[in-house]
Protein backbone atom coordinates (compact mmCIF):
# COMPACT_ATOMS: atom_id res chain seq x y z
CA UNK A 1 0.00 0.00 0.00
CA UNK A 2 1.35 3.33 -0.97
CA UNK A 3 0.58 6.30 1.48
CA UNK A 4 -1.27 8.87 0.10
CA UNK A 5 -1.25 12.41 0.27
CA UNK A 6 -3.69 14.83 1.38
CA UNK A 7 -3.49 18.46 1.10
CA UNK A 8 -6.01 19.05 4.16
CA UNK A 9 -3.47 17.40 6.19
CA UNK A 10 -0.73 19.23 5.37
CA UNK A 11 -2.92 22.27 6.15
CA UNK A 12 -4.65 21.55 9.08
CA UNK A 13 -0.62 20.44 10.49
CA UNK A 14 0.59 23.88 9.63
CA UNK A 15 -2.18 26.23 10.96
CA UNK A 16 -1.87 23.93 14.01
CA UNK A 17 1.79 23.65 14.45
CA UNK A 18 1.18 27.54 13.86
CA UNK A 19 -1.15 28.65 16.76
CA UNK A 20 1.20 26.66 19.00
CA UNK A 21 4.00 28.46 18.12
CA UNK A 22 2.35 31.83 17.57
CA UNK A 23 0.89 31.25 21.92
CA UNK A 24 4.29 30.00 23.04
CA UNK A 25 6.43 32.57 21.19
CA UNK A 26 3.80 35.30 22.29
CA UNK A 27 4.28 33.56 26.43
CA UNK A 28 8.21 33.40 25.64
CA UNK A 29 8.38 37.35 24.53
CA UNK A 30 6.18 38.55 27.71
CA UNK A 31 8.03 36.70 29.96
CA UNK A 32 11.28 37.42 28.83
CA UNK A 33 10.74 40.93 28.69
CA UNK A 34 9.78 41.10 32.00
CA UNK A 35 12.66 38.95 33.54
CA UNK A 36 15.41 41.23 31.12
CA UNK A 37 13.75 44.53 32.89
CA UNK A 38 12.95 43.20 36.06
CA UNK A 39 15.92 40.56 37.01
CA UNK A 40 18.81 43.17 37.32
CA UNK A 41 16.66 44.77 40.57
CA UNK A 42 16.12 41.70 42.30
CA UNK A 43 18.72 41.01 44.58
CA UNK A 44 19.50 40.47 48.17
CA UNK A 45 18.00 43.84 49.70
CA UNK A 46 15.63 44.16 47.53
CA UNK A 47 13.80 40.78 48.49
CA UNK A 48 14.88 41.76 52.47
CA UNK A 49 14.41 45.75 52.85
CA UNK A 50 11.10 47.55 53.23
CA UNK A 51 9.68 49.71 50.65
CA UNK A 52 11.24 53.68 51.25
CA UNK A 53 10.25 56.84 49.75
CA UNK A 54 6.72 55.82 48.76
CA UNK A 55 8.84 52.21 47.17
CA UNK A 56 11.59 54.15 44.94
CA UNK A 57 13.70 53.10 46.88
CA UNK A 58 14.45 50.22 48.95
CA UNK A 59 12.94 46.87 48.80
CA UNK A 60 9.63 45.03 48.81
CA UNK A 61 10.01 42.83 51.61
CA UNK A 62 7.07 43.93 53.60
CA UNK A 63 4.82 43.90 49.86
CA UNK A 64 6.20 39.76 49.55
CA UNK A 65 4.80 38.84 53.19
CA UNK A 66 2.19 40.84 52.77
CA UNK A 67 1.09 38.81 49.14
CA UNK A 68 1.58 35.63 51.16
CA UNK A 69 -0.20 36.11 53.94
CA UNK A 70 -3.35 37.09 52.25
CA UNK A 71 -2.84 34.62 49.93
CA UNK A 72 -2.36 31.79 52.85
CA UNK A 73 -5.22 32.91 54.60
CA UNK A 74 -7.95 32.80 51.11
CA UNK A 75 -6.38 29.43 50.39
CA UNK A 76 -6.72 28.28 53.71
CA UNK A 77 -10.59 29.28 54.67
CA UNK A 78 -11.89 28.67 50.77
CA UNK A 79 -10.32 24.71 50.26
CA UNK A 80 -12.19 23.47 53.16
CA UNK A 81 -15.53 25.08 52.35
CA UNK A 82 -15.15 24.47 48.62
CA UNK A 83 -13.76 20.68 48.90
CA UNK A 84 -16.98 20.21 51.33
CA UNK A 85 -19.31 21.64 48.78
CA UNK A 86 -18.01 19.48 46.09
CA UNK A 87 -18.32 16.55 47.92
CA UNK A 88 -21.62 17.68 48.99
CA UNK A 89 -22.47 18.18 45.05
CA UNK A 90 -21.21 14.85 43.99
CA UNK A 91 -21.68 12.07 46.72
CA UNK A 92 -24.19 13.05 49.09
CA UNK A 93 -26.71 15.07 47.32
CA UNK A 94 -28.45 13.55 44.10
CA UNK A 95 -28.68 15.34 40.84
CA UNK A 96 -31.81 17.74 41.57
CA UNK A 97 -32.68 21.27 42.02
CA UNK A 98 -30.35 21.67 45.02
CA UNK A 99 -27.38 21.00 43.24
CA UNK A 100 -28.54 22.93 40.27
CA UNK A 101 -29.26 25.97 42.64
CA UNK A 102 -25.74 25.18 44.66
CA UNK A 103 -23.84 24.72 40.85
CA UNK A 104 -25.53 27.96 39.66
CA UNK A 105 -24.63 30.20 42.16
CA UNK A 106 -21.10 28.62 42.18
CA UNK A 107 -21.26 29.49 38.14
CA UNK A 108 -22.42 32.99 38.76
CA UNK A 109 -20.20 34.05 41.68
CA UNK A 110 -16.87 32.69 39.05
CA UNK A 111 -18.35 35.61 36.61
CA UNK A 112 -18.23 38.15 39.32
CA UNK A 113 -15.51 41.11 38.47
CA UNK A 114 -12.75 40.89 41.40
CA UNK A 115 -13.32 44.24 41.57
CA UNK A 116 -17.29 43.68 42.76
CA UNK A 117 -15.34 41.33 45.03
CA UNK A 118 -13.29 43.72 46.12
CA UNK A 119 -16.33 46.72 47.06
CA UNK A 120 -18.25 43.89 48.69
CA UNK A 121 -15.15 43.23 50.85
CA UNK A 122 -15.00 46.83 51.52
CA UNK A 123 -18.27 47.01 52.16
CA UNK A 124 -18.39 43.96 54.23
CA UNK A 125 -15.42 43.35 56.04
CA UNK A 126 -13.92 46.48 55.91
CA UNK A 127 -16.69 48.36 57.17
CA UNK A 128 -19.52 46.66 58.34
CA UNK A 129 -17.54 43.66 59.99
CA UNK A 130 -14.99 46.47 61.54
CA UNK A 131 -12.11 44.43 60.45
CA UNK A 132 -10.50 47.55 58.65
CA UNK A 133 -8.55 47.56 55.77
CA UNK A 134 -6.51 44.35 56.78
CA UNK A 135 -4.32 41.20 55.67
CA UNK A 136 -7.95 39.68 56.94
CA UNK A 137 -10.17 41.34 55.08
CA UNK A 138 -7.96 41.07 51.78
CA UNK A 139 -7.27 37.43 52.69
CA UNK A 140 -11.60 36.47 52.95
CA UNK A 141 -12.65 38.40 50.20
CA UNK A 142 -10.06 36.71 48.03
CA UNK A 143 -11.73 33.28 49.43
CA UNK A 144 -15.28 34.00 48.04
CA UNK A 145 -13.34 34.98 44.94
CA UNK A 146 -11.44 31.77 44.31
CA UNK A 147 -14.67 29.22 45.94
CA UNK A 148 -16.13 28.81 42.57
CA UNK A 149 -12.77 27.83 40.87
CA UNK A 150 -12.24 24.93 43.99
CA UNK A 151 -15.65 23.70 43.90
CA UNK A 152 -15.74 23.54 40.31
CA UNK A 153 -12.21 21.41 39.53
CA UNK A 154 -12.97 19.24 42.96
CA UNK A 155 -16.13 18.69 42.11
CA UNK A 156 -14.53 17.40 37.96
CA UNK A 157 -11.60 15.47 40.05
CA UNK A 158 -13.80 13.73 42.31
CA UNK A 159 -16.55 13.03 39.50
CA UNK A 160 -13.73 11.38 37.61
CA UNK A 161 -13.00 8.37 40.38
CA UNK A 162 -14.19 5.13 38.73
CA UNK A 163 -18.01 4.61 40.84
CA UNK A 164 -16.14 0.69 41.08
CA UNK A 165 -13.61 2.44 44.18
CA UNK A 166 -16.85 3.28 46.01
CA UNK A 167 -18.65 -0.26 45.42
CA UNK A 168 -15.73 -1.91 46.19
CA UNK A 169 -15.08 -0.07 49.42
CA UNK A 170 -19.17 -0.48 50.19
CA UNK A 171 -18.39 -3.94 49.77
CA UNK A 172 -15.48 -4.33 51.81
CA UNK A 173 -18.05 -3.04 54.67
CA UNK A 174 -16.85 0.69 54.45
CA UNK A 175 -18.96 3.47 55.99
CA UNK A 176 -20.07 6.30 53.71
CA UNK A 177 -17.16 8.64 55.16
CA UNK A 178 -15.03 5.78 54.90
CA UNK A 179 -15.41 5.62 51.67
CA UNK A 180 -15.04 8.90 50.79
CA UNK A 181 -12.27 9.48 52.89
CA UNK A 182 -10.15 6.29 52.47
CA UNK A 183 -11.16 5.35 48.87
CA UNK A 184 -12.75 8.46 46.75
CA UNK A 185 -9.98 11.05 48.31
CA UNK A 186 -7.03 9.92 47.46
CA UNK A 187 -7.77 9.42 44.01
CA UNK A 188 -9.32 12.41 43.66
CA UNK A 189 -6.58 14.52 45.66
CA UNK A 190 -4.43 15.47 42.05
CA UNK A 191 -7.41 17.19 40.24
CA UNK A 192 -8.73 18.70 43.81
CA UNK A 193 -4.66 19.89 43.99
CA UNK A 194 -4.83 21.10 40.70
CA UNK A 195 -7.56 23.52 41.44
CA UNK A 196 -5.67 24.32 44.62
CA UNK A 197 -2.84 25.96 42.71
CA UNK A 198 -5.01 28.07 40.12
CA UNK A 199 -6.38 29.93 43.19
CA UNK A 200 -3.19 30.51 44.74
CA UNK A 201 -2.20 31.69 41.41
CA UNK A 202 -4.81 34.17 41.29
CA UNK A 203 -4.59 35.22 44.38
CA UNK A 204 -1.08 35.98 44.38
CA UNK A 205 -1.95 38.14 41.25
CA UNK A 206 -5.16 39.53 42.25
CA UNK A 207 -5.05 43.62 42.61
CA UNK A 208 -8.25 44.79 42.26
CA UNK A 209 -9.94 43.02 44.83
CA UNK A 210 -7.24 43.48 47.27
CA UNK A 211 -6.70 47.26 47.00
CA UNK A 212 -10.14 47.53 48.70
CA UNK A 213 -9.55 45.24 51.58
CA UNK A 214 -6.17 44.97 52.32
CA UNK A 215 -5.27 47.97 51.36
CA UNK A 216 -1.63 50.09 49.90
CA UNK A 217 0.05 50.23 53.19
CA UNK A 218 3.81 50.12 52.72
CA UNK A 219 4.76 49.10 56.28
CA UNK A 220 5.71 45.45 57.28
CA UNK A 221 2.53 43.84 58.83
CA UNK A 222 3.08 42.62 62.38
CA UNK A 223 -0.43 40.09 62.11
CA UNK A 224 -3.46 39.48 60.45
CA UNK A 225 -5.04 42.62 61.51
CA UNK A 226 -2.29 44.71 60.29
CA UNK A 227 -2.90 46.61 56.94
CA UNK A 228 -0.98 45.69 54.03
CA UNK A 229 0.19 46.18 50.15
CA UNK A 230 0.06 42.96 48.07
CA UNK A 231 3.11 42.51 45.55
CA UNK A 232 0.60 42.94 42.55
CA UNK A 233 -0.79 46.27 44.15
CA UNK A 234 2.82 47.38 44.98
CA UNK A 235 3.21 46.82 41.42
CA UNK A 236 0.39 48.79 39.93
CA UNK A 237 0.95 51.94 42.27
CA UNK A 238 4.52 51.69 41.39
CA UNK A 239 3.37 51.85 37.55
CA UNK A 240 0.39 53.66 37.41
CA UNK A 241 1.71 56.48 39.24
CA UNK A 242 5.68 56.49 37.66
CA UNK A 243 7.24 56.11 41.02
CA UNK A 244 9.73 53.74 39.73
CA UNK A 245 9.57 51.71 36.74
CA UNK A 246 12.43 49.81 37.47
CA UNK A 247 11.18 48.81 40.90
CA UNK A 248 7.72 47.84 39.14
CA UNK A 249 9.60 45.51 36.91
CA UNK A 250 11.26 44.04 39.68
CA UNK A 251 7.79 43.50 41.39
CA UNK A 252 6.09 41.82 38.56
CA UNK A 253 9.50 39.34 37.49
CA UNK A 254 9.36 38.38 41.26
CA UNK A 255 5.97 37.54 41.09
CA UNK A 256 6.13 35.58 37.78
CA UNK A 257 8.89 33.67 39.51
CA UNK A 258 6.99 32.94 42.88
CA UNK A 259 4.06 31.73 40.72
CA UNK A 260 6.32 29.29 38.84
CA UNK A 261 8.69 28.10 41.78
CA UNK A 262 4.50 27.38 43.51
CA UNK A 263 3.57 25.29 40.48
CA UNK A 264 6.27 23.55 40.23
CA UNK A 265 6.20 22.69 44.10
CA UNK A 266 2.60 21.96 43.82
CA UNK A 267 3.38 19.69 40.53
CA UNK A 268 6.08 17.81 42.21
CA UNK A 269 3.59 17.45 45.37
CA UNK A 270 0.92 16.62 43.25
CA UNK A 271 2.62 13.84 40.93
CA UNK A 272 4.21 12.28 44.38
CA UNK A 273 0.16 11.66 45.57
CA UNK A 274 -0.45 10.36 42.24
CA UNK A 275 2.49 8.19 41.88
CA UNK A 276 1.49 6.29 45.62
CA UNK A 277 -1.49 4.98 44.50
CA UNK A 278 -1.30 4.41 40.41
CA UNK B 1 -25.97 -30.15 54.91
CA UNK B 2 -26.49 -27.00 56.97
CA UNK B 3 -28.27 -24.07 54.63
CA UNK B 4 -26.06 -21.22 55.26
CA UNK B 5 -28.17 -18.63 52.93
CA UNK B 6 -32.17 -19.29 51.75
CA UNK B 7 -33.25 -16.84 49.74
CA UNK B 8 -37.02 -16.99 49.87
CA UNK B 9 -39.75 -15.16 47.79
CA UNK B 10 -37.12 -12.58 46.27
CA UNK B 11 -38.27 -10.24 44.48
CA UNK B 12 -36.09 -7.34 43.39
CA UNK B 13 -37.84 -3.78 41.89
CA UNK B 14 -35.52 -1.23 39.70
CA UNK B 15 -38.30 1.07 39.24
CA UNK B 16 -40.50 -0.49 37.41
CA UNK B 17 -38.60 -3.54 36.04
CA UNK B 18 -38.90 -6.62 38.44
CA UNK B 19 -35.47 -7.74 38.12
CA UNK B 20 -35.45 -10.73 40.09
CA UNK B 21 -38.66 -12.71 40.14
CA UNK B 22 -40.04 -14.61 43.44
CA UNK B 23 -37.16 -16.69 43.44
CA UNK B 24 -36.40 -19.21 46.51
CA UNK B 25 -32.75 -20.78 46.35
CA UNK B 26 -30.79 -22.78 49.47
CA UNK B 27 -27.23 -22.43 49.73
CA UNK B 28 -25.68 -25.17 51.58
CA UNK B 29 -22.35 -24.22 54.06
CA UNK B 30 -19.16 -25.55 52.33
CA UNK B 31 -19.72 -25.61 48.79
CA UNK B 32 -19.21 -23.93 45.38
CA UNK B 33 -22.41 -22.65 44.46
CA UNK B 34 -22.83 -21.41 40.39
CA UNK B 35 -25.58 -19.10 39.73
CA UNK B 36 -25.47 -19.46 35.78
CA UNK B 37 -27.57 -17.28 33.26
CA UNK B 38 -27.46 -15.37 30.29
CA UNK B 39 -26.70 -11.64 30.40
CA UNK B 40 -29.76 -9.54 31.67
CA UNK B 41 -31.16 -12.71 33.37
CA UNK B 42 -30.54 -11.27 37.53
CA UNK B 43 -27.34 -12.67 38.15
CA UNK B 44 -25.51 -10.18 39.14
CA UNK B 45 -28.56 -8.43 40.74
CA UNK B 46 -29.18 -11.38 42.88
CA UNK B 47 -25.24 -11.85 44.09
CA UNK B 48 -25.53 -8.10 45.08
CA UNK B 49 -28.65 -8.41 47.07
CA UNK B 50 -27.01 -11.44 49.51
CA UNK B 51 -24.68 -8.79 50.83
CA UNK B 52 -26.88 -5.58 50.39
CA UNK B 53 -24.46 -3.91 47.77
CA UNK B 54 -27.91 -3.35 45.58
CA UNK B 55 -29.00 -0.84 48.45
CA UNK B 56 -26.80 1.45 46.79
CA UNK B 57 -28.98 2.36 43.73
CA UNK B 58 -31.89 4.18 45.46
CA UNK B 59 -34.36 3.62 42.85
CA UNK B 60 -34.56 -0.02 43.89
CA UNK B 61 -37.09 -2.06 46.17
CA UNK B 62 -37.11 -5.46 47.26
CA UNK B 63 -39.56 -7.88 48.33
CA UNK B 64 -39.39 -11.72 50.35
CA UNK B 65 -36.63 -12.28 52.56
CA UNK B 66 -32.90 -13.70 52.55
CA UNK B 67 -31.80 -15.67 55.11
CA UNK B 68 -27.95 -15.84 56.21
CA UNK B 69 -27.92 -18.16 58.89
CA UNK B 70 -31.59 -17.68 59.39
CA UNK B 71 -31.38 -14.06 59.85
CA UNK B 72 -32.91 -11.57 57.17
CA UNK B 73 -30.02 -9.68 55.70
CA UNK B 74 -32.56 -7.66 54.08
CA UNK B 75 -34.13 -6.53 57.49
CA UNK B 76 -34.11 -2.32 58.21
CA UNK B 77 -32.15 -2.47 61.52
CA UNK B 78 -29.36 -5.06 59.99
CA UNK B 79 -25.81 -4.02 60.47
CA UNK B 80 -24.55 -3.45 57.07
CA UNK B 81 -21.24 -3.15 57.69
CA UNK B 82 -21.00 -6.53 59.38
CA UNK B 83 -23.07 -8.31 56.39
CA UNK B 84 -20.23 -6.71 54.60
CA UNK B 85 -17.78 -8.52 56.30
CA UNK B 86 -19.05 -11.82 56.61
CA UNK B 87 -20.32 -11.85 52.89
CA UNK B 88 -17.76 -10.56 50.86
CA UNK B 89 -17.89 -9.35 47.13
CA UNK B 90 -15.50 -9.77 43.99
CA UNK B 91 -16.36 -8.21 41.03
CA UNK B 92 -16.25 -9.03 37.31
CA UNK B 93 -12.85 -6.82 36.66
CA UNK B 94 -10.13 -6.63 38.86
CA UNK B 95 -10.67 -3.59 41.52
CA UNK B 96 -8.04 -2.80 43.32
CA UNK B 97 -7.98 0.22 45.24
CA UNK B 98 -5.52 3.06 43.99
CA UNK B 99 -3.29 1.68 47.15
CA UNK B 100 -0.39 -0.48 47.56
CA UNK B 101 -0.95 -4.13 47.36
CA UNK B 102 -0.33 -4.27 51.06
CA UNK B 103 -3.18 -1.44 51.46
CA UNK B 104 -5.61 -3.17 49.88
CA UNK B 105 -5.80 -6.38 51.52
CA UNK B 106 -5.17 -4.23 54.69
CA UNK B 107 -8.17 -2.29 54.06
CA UNK B 108 -11.51 -4.54 55.81
CA UNK B 109 -9.01 -5.19 58.86
CA UNK B 110 -8.37 -1.04 59.34
CA UNK B 111 -11.74 -0.37 58.97
CA UNK B 112 -12.70 -2.70 61.29
CA UNK B 113 -9.95 -1.20 64.05
CA UNK B 114 -7.48 -4.04 63.68
CA UNK B 115 -4.22 -2.60 65.17
CA UNK B 116 -0.70 -3.47 65.56
CA UNK B 117 1.56 -3.46 62.68
CA UNK B 118 1.80 -7.46 63.31
CA UNK B 119 -1.35 -8.43 63.68
CA UNK B 120 -2.49 -6.19 60.71
CA UNK B 121 0.78 -7.81 58.97
CA UNK B 122 -0.63 -11.23 59.83
CA UNK B 123 -3.46 -11.02 58.81
CA UNK B 124 -2.74 -9.41 55.47
CA UNK B 125 -0.10 -12.53 54.90
CA UNK B 126 -2.02 -15.30 55.81
CA UNK B 127 -5.23 -13.40 52.88
CA UNK B 128 -2.22 -13.64 50.49
CA UNK B 129 -1.19 -17.25 50.73
CA UNK B 130 -4.35 -18.64 51.02
CA UNK B 131 -5.24 -16.68 47.57
CA UNK B 132 -2.13 -18.02 46.37
CA UNK B 133 -0.44 -14.79 45.95
CA UNK B 134 1.99 -14.59 49.03
CA UNK B 135 5.02 -15.72 46.15
CA UNK B 136 4.21 -13.36 43.58
CA UNK B 137 4.46 -9.97 45.95
CA UNK B 138 5.98 -10.79 49.09
CA UNK B 139 8.93 -8.55 47.96
CA UNK B 140 7.08 -5.37 46.57
CA UNK B 141 4.22 -5.54 49.11
CA UNK B 142 4.50 -1.45 49.00
CA UNK B 143 4.48 -1.29 44.90
CA UNK B 144 0.94 0.11 43.40
CA UNK B 145 -1.45 -2.43 43.38
CA UNK B 146 -2.39 -1.47 40.17
CA UNK B 147 1.17 -2.23 39.04
CA UNK B 148 -0.21 -6.01 39.10
CA UNK B 149 -1.16 -7.98 36.51
CA UNK B 150 -4.10 -9.01 35.66
CA UNK B 151 -4.70 -12.24 37.18
CA UNK B 152 -2.65 -11.27 40.20
CA UNK B 153 -5.04 -8.02 40.66
CA UNK B 154 -8.19 -10.49 40.52
CA UNK B 155 -6.09 -12.73 43.11
CA UNK B 156 -5.21 -9.55 45.69
CA UNK B 157 -9.14 -8.92 45.33
CA UNK B 158 -10.08 -12.14 46.31
CA UNK B 159 -7.29 -11.73 49.23
CA UNK B 160 -9.09 -8.68 50.09
CA UNK B 161 -12.16 -10.35 50.92
CA UNK B 162 -10.08 -13.41 52.63
CA UNK B 163 -8.33 -10.46 55.12
CA UNK B 164 -11.84 -9.84 56.32
CA UNK B 165 -12.65 -13.31 57.65
CA UNK B 166 -15.82 -13.74 55.71
CA UNK B 167 -18.00 -16.95 55.93
CA UNK B 168 -19.51 -16.33 52.28
CA UNK B 169 -17.32 -14.88 49.38
CA UNK B 170 -19.47 -13.85 46.41
CA UNK B 171 -17.66 -13.59 42.95
CA UNK B 172 -19.72 -12.27 39.56
CA UNK B 173 -18.08 -13.26 36.58
CA UNK B 174 -14.44 -13.34 38.01
CA UNK B 175 -12.33 -14.72 35.56
CA UNK B 176 -14.07 -12.72 32.84
CA UNK B 177 -10.92 -10.75 31.44
CA UNK B 178 -8.23 -13.27 32.29
CA UNK B 179 -6.42 -15.94 30.04
CA UNK B 180 -6.73 -19.70 31.07
CA UNK B 181 -3.49 -20.09 33.87
CA UNK B 182 -4.87 -17.44 35.73
CA UNK B 183 -8.54 -18.30 35.64
CA UNK B 184 -6.94 -22.01 36.58
CA UNK B 185 -5.15 -20.12 39.60
CA UNK B 186 -8.83 -18.95 40.77
CA UNK B 187 -10.28 -21.72 40.64
CA UNK B 188 -7.60 -23.47 42.56
CA UNK B 189 -8.20 -20.82 45.14
CA UNK B 190 -11.66 -21.68 45.16
CA UNK B 191 -11.99 -25.36 45.54
CA UNK B 192 -9.66 -24.74 48.65
CA UNK B 193 -11.54 -22.49 49.53
CA UNK B 194 -15.30 -24.17 50.28
CA UNK B 195 -13.33 -25.56 53.59
CA UNK B 196 -14.11 -22.86 54.96
CA UNK B 197 -16.30 -20.49 53.09
CA UNK B 198 -19.44 -20.77 51.13
CA UNK B 199 -18.41 -19.70 47.60
CA UNK B 200 -21.63 -18.14 45.32
CA UNK B 201 -19.88 -17.76 42.20
CA UNK B 202 -21.20 -16.44 38.99
CA UNK B 203 -18.97 -18.31 36.12
CA UNK B 204 -17.98 -16.40 33.52
CA UNK B 205 -19.46 -19.55 31.36
CA UNK B 206 -20.61 -23.37 31.51
CA UNK B 207 -17.49 -24.94 31.67
CA UNK B 208 -16.14 -23.29 34.77
CA UNK B 209 -19.19 -24.06 36.12
CA UNK B 210 -18.79 -27.48 35.39
CA UNK B 211 -15.22 -27.52 36.34
CA UNK B 212 -15.39 -25.84 40.17
CA UNK B 213 -19.10 -26.20 41.23
CA UNK B 214 -21.38 -28.49 43.77
CA UNK B 215 -24.31 -27.29 42.87
CA UNK B 216 -25.52 -25.10 40.34
CA UNK B 217 -29.18 -22.83 39.92
CA UNK B 218 -29.83 -21.54 36.34
CA UNK B 219 -31.55 -18.48 36.23
CA UNK B 220 -33.51 -16.80 33.06
CA UNK B 221 -35.42 -13.30 32.44
CA UNK B 222 -34.95 -12.99 36.27
CA UNK B 223 -36.59 -16.29 37.24
CA UNK B 224 -35.19 -19.35 38.37
CA UNK B 225 -35.33 -22.04 36.08
CA UNK B 226 -33.92 -24.94 37.84
CA UNK B 227 -31.15 -26.00 40.82
CA UNK B 228 -29.61 -28.97 41.53
CA UNK B 229 -26.08 -31.05 41.64
CA UNK B 230 -24.21 -29.73 39.54
CA UNK B 231 -23.50 -33.54 37.65
CA UNK B 232 -27.44 -33.95 38.25
CA UNK B 233 -28.57 -30.67 36.01
CA UNK B 234 -25.61 -30.85 33.50
CA UNK B 235 -26.54 -34.30 32.58
CA UNK B 236 -30.52 -34.88 32.84
CA UNK B 237 -31.44 -30.82 33.19
CA UNK B 238 -35.33 -31.15 33.73
CA UNK B 239 -35.87 -28.18 31.61
CA UNK B 240 -35.68 -27.70 27.83
CA UNK B 241 -33.82 -23.88 28.53
CA UNK B 242 -31.64 -24.94 30.77
CA UNK B 243 -30.12 -28.08 28.57
CA UNK B 244 -30.46 -25.08 25.68
CA UNK B 245 -28.13 -22.94 27.75
CA UNK B 246 -25.71 -25.72 29.16
CA UNK B 247 -25.07 -26.76 25.07
CA UNK B 248 -24.51 -23.68 24.38
CA UNK B 249 -27.21 -23.23 22.23
CA UNK B 250 -28.21 -19.69 23.60
CA UNK B 251 -26.66 -17.32 25.68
Amino acid sequence: MRKTSHAGEAVARVLIWAAAVFVMALLAFIITYLLVKGLPMIDWAFLTEIPRDMGREGGISSAIVGTLMITAIAVAIATPFGIGTAFYLSEYRKAGVATRLIRFCAESLAGIPSIVYGLFGFIFFVIYLNMGWSALSGGLTLAFMILPTIIRTSEEAIRAVPGIYRDVSFSLGATKWQTIYKAVLPSALPGIANGLILSVGRCIAETAAVIYTAGSVLRMPSSIFSPTRSMAVHFYILASERISMDNAYGTAALLIILIFIINVVANAIVNGLAKKGA
Amino acid sequence: MRVKIEVKNLSYYFGQERVIKDLSLRIPENVIFSVLGPARSGVTTLLRTLNRLSDLNPETRTEGEVLLDGEDVLAKDVNVTELRRRVGMVFDVPTPLPLSVYDNVAYGPRLRGTKGRKALADCVEGALRTAALWDDVKDRLNVPAMSLSGGQQQRLCIARVLAQGPEVILLDRPCSGLDPISTSKIEDSLIRLKESVTVVIAPHNVQQAGRISDRVAFMLMGRLIEEGETKKVFVSPEFRETSDYITGRFG
